[in-house]
């Protein structure tokens, strides 16, 4: 049986226009596409990768265009699509002044009390 | 005696930029003395570490030239501890994302250094008896 992984996700936009997504988020589709038992749990500023509506289409450098922005919240709805839990921690949500209506569905909010109890259902955590 | 273990690492951080890669080669250096095997996987900037051009340079500030300056670059210390895995009669696995690898035009890696993907990287940690993820961070 796999061993049950928690990424935690605190960096949040680091390299994203270069990379054209979060590379994390990324490898986490990576290895759930290989099999692995996995959560990820946001906090920090990467709480606002669950916001809806973001858009960072339009850069260009010189005639160079980059035709294919980042589009976080879509990769996180992605992952949730796949059976992947995406936890969201609620005081990080508060302190960016992001409320649920401006979220994704099927983020999972966990209060900062609670995050101990979430690390214990897991063999490893991989804090990025 | 000690009990053989297996460890899985993954580097994220490009050659000269931050004190967790050498506290990553620390522990790695620290695990394959005591005979543990080791699987490191390196991740995004990390792929640098074993490009085989680097070059040490003379530092005029320090006021020595090439030979005295004696400059380490990273690719050298992989081979070391590969050295050193194999005098200590342990193993080291050492992989580079590939297309971490083809973005930033590194390919040329020295010997030993094998090209694979996130799931390498979570097999291994599957098998280890522990791993860990040492990020960028900022």
């Amino acid at each position: 049986m796999s061993k049950k992984i928690l990424q935690i996700v605190e960096s949040g936009y680091r390299a994203t226009i270069e990379e054209q997504d979060d590379t994390v988020v990324w490898f986490t589709h990576a290895i759930k596409g290989g099999g692995a038992a996995i959560a990820v749990l946001l906090r920090g500023h990467a709480v606002n990768y669950g916001v809806n509506g973001q858009d960072a289409s339009g850069l260009a450098f010189g005639d160079k265009k980059q035709t294919q922005p980042p589009d976080l919240a879509g990769d996180l709805a992605r992952l949730i699509a796949k059976g992947v839990e995406v936890h969201v921690v609620e005081e990080d949500l508060v302190a960016h002044g992001l409320v649920a209506t401006e979220l994704i569905p099927g983020l999972k909010r966990i209060a900062r009390s609670g995050i101990p109890e979430l690390l214990g259902r897991y063999d490893l955590i991989w804090h990025w | 005696m000690t009990t053989k273990k297996t460890l899985a690492f993954l580097l994220m951080d490009a050659p000269y930029e931050s004190a967790r890669t050498t506290t990553a080669f620390r522990l790695v250096d620290a695990a394959i003395r005591r005979g543990h095997d080791v699987s490191v996987f390196c991740y995004e900037g990390a792929v640098a570490l074993s490009f085989a051009k680097q070059a040490p340079h003379p530092n005029a500030v320090h006021g020595r030239d090439l030979a005295q300056e004696d400059h380490p670059n990273p690719k050298d210390w992989i081979a070391a501890l590969a050295a050193q895995a194999d005098r200590s009669g342990a193993k080291l696995a050492w992989i580079n994302c590939g297309l971490c690898v083809d973005e930033r035009g590194v390919g040329e890696v020295v010997s030993g250094v094998g090209r694979g993907s996130p799931v390498d990287f979570w097999k291994s940690a599957e098998a280890a008896d522990n791993s860990l993820v040492i990020p960028t961070k900022g």
